[in-house]
């Protein structure tokens, strides 16, 4: 009797459990489809004609092509060439993660395995130039940008960005070194490692996950900004104010400014397959306790 | 091949904390040394001086017949094991043991003859290609070793390099590490909180306690002839019962609690410092096994009758645990030594209240609640300070 009892009321939350299961399920496809539905319709109108970018319901029914793409890809567009933006963007964002990472990682490394003195005030300092407003600095920067020549050059941009992703590649990539155990860099030294060899040899390859995510994150901030590159920029723009330009006042190119947009996201999609990569590899190396 | 010389080491941190207070202490060239002791008494901080990896405050340190107070670990020509292994979670088993030569610049046809020769004596050939994630415990633990030996250095550094394990393969280990230390006869000093690896595996073994050095002997004198309540208390498990007790004139007995402990003519004379304790309290200490059931016969010539209530009995299989009861004051070690109880050591008991334990035969039949009679032999008694909690010398 009991025995039944208890079975009938795990049938009943077994059941109870299946729905709720399926639920959430639904629902985190659901939202997962909203959230992309933006990016989907993107790249679908981005196969469509100028002119069946503009049906009024929009259709799923067309025939696909891609003169769009070739157009903006062989600078027959009205906004200039994309392959020049194209160019400075990858520029800009690669010069960029070479320096934030070239300065970034010996920075956290002397912020956290070998702390130099006041570390806590250093770190501090780093965090506060997050506070800054953005905009409010961009008065100074186009005045100091202007004295120095850097107007409309990529090494302004170089420079700003650095700034801007260097507190968060610090704070990012000591986070990461602080989980490295001491004892494994104190059987270094014992091994005979120097500092350089203990960086090189022993750190930098248990990190490469860690780096790899703040590479990451550099490189989407670097390829997406915009406000800056907009004030400082006029020919020499990057790729985010290359999309800007198909706004005009005779109207929108939905088509063009689509298949634009999706050829832009292209190599952050890249970027986050690489780092992928990486990350999982990290998670498989696992802490050694 | 060198001996490893503490003289005066004292580690005072920025905090002002003492963790280590003028340590003297001498590893023979192939000694295998225990430092042993509870957490937090300096032990690891020790050893890390020795590595170089923790600055010297006071005192030197040397390595054979080199001070290397301010000379870096890796020239210090010393091994170390972690109590975590330390291991490089990227390089495969070969690359780990075969790192510090690589670093040295030994040529690689070398340094291959060398970690084979390593991973053959540590039975680790099968696993040579995979990384350190791929393995057990017990295997982690053989390739820091291995990463040790391979360096065929002048000492070894061992900081609690079992206690990770499980217990079945921590024994197992204890006497791999040990057999290994005997074959290469490389000066050695091994931190442990675990007073069954010190008395096991050292030739000497030294006992701290709050960044002093309580005693330092081979691990058969530390047992029968403990220098002080907390170095008596610490080794063995049980650990050994301490009751007040006051000596009679004339030092020929003892009072615990209401039961007097004849002490024979040839045992107090050949003992003048308990003959300057007459009629003044002192601390006794039993050990469990000093205690024989003895039912209701009477005990043999010299030895006295010892009684108490049964409070709980463990059968432990090989033997049983009785403890019991008796009116005797019983002397806290942390009330005696400083300590707390609770912090003195991890893997010994510390009874507390008026109770004693007696490490009895197995099969004999016990039942809670009724009295309990042991023999004991004055020989065996323990004689400490009241005050100081220091051994009565002979």
């Amino acid at each position: 009797m009991a025995k039944g009892v208890d079975q009938r009321w795990r049938h009943k939350r077994g059941t109870r459990q299946w729905a709720l299961g399926h639920f959430w399920t639904t629902a985190t496809w659901i939202m997962a489809f909203i959230l992309f539905f933006p990016v989907l319709w993107m790249v679908i109108t981005a196969f469509k004609h100028e002119g069946s970018a503009y049906t009024d319901p929009p259709t799923l029914n067309f025939h696909p092509t891609l003169s769009e793409f070739s157009s903006v890809i062989n600078s027959t567009s009205f906004t200039g060439g994309f392959v020049k933006p194209f160019e400075d963007s990858l520029f800009v964002t690669f010069a960029t993660l070479v320096l934030v990472l070239a300065m970034g990682i010996p920075a956290a490394y002397a912020l956290s395995v070998r702390p130099v003195k006041r570390w806590r005030d250093v770190l501090f300092f780093f965090l506060a130039t997050k506070m800054l407003p953005y905009v409010a600095a961009i008065v100074p920067i186009y005045i100091i940008a202007t004295h120095l020549g850097l107007l409309n050059n990529d090494w302004a941009l170089v420079i700003l960005y650095t700034g801007f992703n260097l507190p968060l590649a610090v704070w990012m990539i000591r986070s990461f070194l602080l989980e490295i155990p001491k004892e494994m860099l104190e059987a270094a030294r014992i091994d005979g490692a120097g500092v350089f060899t203990e960086l090189t040899r022993v750190i930098l390859p248990i990190l490469l996950p860690g780096i790899a995510a703040t590479a990451l994150i550099c490189v989407i901030f670097t390829w997406n900004e915009f406000f800056f590159a907009l004030f400082l920029t006029t020919t020499n723009g990057t790729v985010p104010v290359f999309l800007s330009g198909f706004q005009l006042n005779e109207g929108q190119y939905w088509a063009e400014l689509s298949a634009a947009a999706t050829l832009c996201c292209l190599p952050v999609i890249l970027a986050g397959w690489i780092a992928q990569k990486q990350l999982v590899r990290g998670l498989s190396l696992g802490a050694l306790k | 091949m060198a001996s490893i010389t503490l003289d005066k080491v004292t580690k005072v941190y920025p905090n002002g904390f003492e963790a280590v207070h003028e340590l003297e202490l001498e590893v023979a060239d192939g000694e295998f040394m225990v430092l042993v002791g509870p957490s937090g008494c300096g032990k690891t901080t020790a050893l890390r001086m020795v590595a170089g990896i923790e600055d010297i405050t006071g005192g030197s340190v040397c390595i054979g017949d080199r001070v290397v107070n301010d000379v870096a670990p890796k020239d210090r020509d010393i091994a170390m094991v972690f109590q975590n292994y330390a291991l490089y979670p990227h390089m495969t088993v070969r690359e780990n043991i075969g790192f510090a030569l690589k670093l040295r610049k030994v040529p690689k046809a070398e340094i291959k003859a060398k970690v084979v020769e390593a991973v053959e004596l540590l039975g680790l050939t099968a696993w040579i290609d995979r990384k350190p994630g791929q393995l057990s415990g017990g295997q982690r633990q053989r390739v820091a070793m291995g990463r040790a030996i391979v360096r065929e250095p002048s000492a070894f550094l061992m900081d609690e390099p079992l206690s990770n394990l499980d217990a079945k393969l921590r024994v197992q280990m204890r006497a791999e590490v040990a057999r290994i230390q005997r074959r290469l006869g490389v000066a050695t000093l091994y931190v442990t909180h675990d007073q069954v690896e010190a008395m096991t595996m050292g030739d000497r073994v030294a006992v701290m306690r709050a960044g002093v050095l309580q005693q330092c002997d081979s691990p058969q004198v530390l047992y029968d002839k403990p220098k002080n309540l907390f170095v008596a208390g610490f080794m063995g498990s049980p650990a050994m019962n301490f009751f007040e007790g006051t000596i009679g004139e004339g030092a020929n007995s003892v009072l615990i609690g209401s039961q007097t402990i004849q002490l024979p003519e040839a045992f107090h004379s050949a003992k003048p410092a308990l003959r300057a304790h007459a009629g003044r309290p002192v601390t006794l200490g039993i050990r469990p096994e000093d205690l024989a059931l003895l039912g209701t016969a009477e005990p043999s010539t010299g030895s006295s009758v010892f009684e108490g209530e049964i409070d709980l009995v463990e059968a432990l299989g090989s033997e049983q645990l009785v403890h019991f009861t008796t009116d005797a004051r019983q002397v806290d070690l942390g009330e005696a030594t400083g300590d707390t109880a609770a912090g003195l050591s991890e893997g010994t008991l510390v009874a507390i209240g008026g109770e004693g334990v007696a490490r009895v035969d197995a099969r004999a039949t016990l039942v809670g609640g009724t009295r309990v009679r042991f023999e004991l032999d004055p020989e065996r008694l323990h004689f400490f300070d009241a005050v100081s909690g220091q051994a009565v010398a002979d």
